[in-house]
């Protein structure tokens, strides 16, 4: 069971209080992207045991959506952070290379 | 004008361990647009007489109270009739900005749960929680309680307002009946902490 503290409305609530919505920091292909850029965009997505960048909505709650670092395999969560960014903040970054040295973010896919 | 009817008709159970009654019909108008702006905390204050309140929070006094949804959304409480001209008096101090007010009255069904337990009954439901020195007279929150969304506000005479869509406002009466039927306290809150008086 995960504990999320929403970055919006600072509710902290167990995890049937929100709703996962998948792989953070997409990267758009547009109109003018190739076939199979395109077809990455929609399908593939990164399944990592351990560090994952997730995007959430606080479904029950405020509403809001937000971005949520955690480990896959331990459940700890490394922080959350607002939607509207492109990229991990420092704070977020730094939280999980306390535990993980060697994590890297590797750019929005 | 035709008849105002709630979801119910103030259905009432006080056979268990807590009173559930269906209350309302209550007006309730939402806000939503920038919430620190000066001029949404001087109208809302103007027409419900209350303080906007902070985050998590609901501010009341008599029948008309302002509670905190969101980060842009407030839910403000009138006496039913009241909802056109108070409805009429945001409109026009909203004019020129991007502020709505919309009349959510008939969209949503509104229970009181009261009496020594009402606390052990809505924490059997949602998941938040109540422990009475966390979740205190005032507070506001916006949850889940059993499979539908609600909001649990505590207040001031230590009963629980509970506000969910109207459309499932049945299923929220027999949850509720449920969590209150007779025999089922589980005592987890010391009662001397809980609320701080008899029935009445």
């Amino acid at each position: 069971m995960l504990i999320l503290t929403c970055p919006c409305c600072h509710v902290t609530a167990e995890e049937t209080e929100f709703h996962a919505g998948g792989e953070a920091h997409l990267k758009r292909i547009g109109p003018d992207g190739a076939e199979g850029e395109f077809e990455s965009y929609l399908f593939m997505r990164q399944n990592p045991k351990g560090v994952h960048l997730e995007r959430w909505r606080h479904v029950y709650g405020c509403g809001k959506w937000f971005h949520l670092a955690r480990d896959t395999a331990t459940l700890e969560v490394f922080g959350a952070y607002s939607a509207q960014t492109t990229s991990p903040p420092d704070h977020i970054r730094s939280a999980i290379q306390e535990k993980h040295p060697e994590w890297q973010w590797q750019g929005a896919s | 004008m035709s008849e105002t009817v709630t979801a119910l008709k103030n259905a009432h159970y006080d056979a268990g361990i807590a009173e559930v009654s269906e209350i309302g019909p209550l007006g309730m108008i939402t806000i939503r647009g920038d919430l620190d702006a000066p001029f949404v905390r001087k109208v809302a204050k103007k027409v419900t007489g209350v303080e906007r309140p902070e985050r998590g929070m609901c501010n009341s006094e008599g029948g008309a109270g302002i509670a905190w949804m969101s980060p842009d959304e407030l839910l403000l409480m009138c006496p039913h009739a009241q909802v056109p001209d108070v409805l009429a008096r945001l409109h026009a101090a909203f004019e020129d900005t991007h502020t709505l007010a919309a009349n959510v009255s008939g969209a949503r069904a509104v229970f009181r749960v009261d009496g020594p337990h009402a606390r052990e009954v809505l924490a059997k439901l949602a998941p938040v929680d109540l422990a009475p020195e966390k979740f205190t007279p005032g507070m506001f929150r916006r949850t889940r309680v059993g499979q539908v969304p609600a909001a649990i506000w505590l207040r001031a005479d230590g009963s629980f307002q509970i506000f969910c869509f109207r459309s499932v406002a049945q299923y929220m009466f027999d949850l509720l009946k449920a969590a209150a039927q007779p025999g089922s306290e589980v005592g987890y809150f010391p009662p001397e902490s809980g609320v701080n008086r008899e029935k009445v």
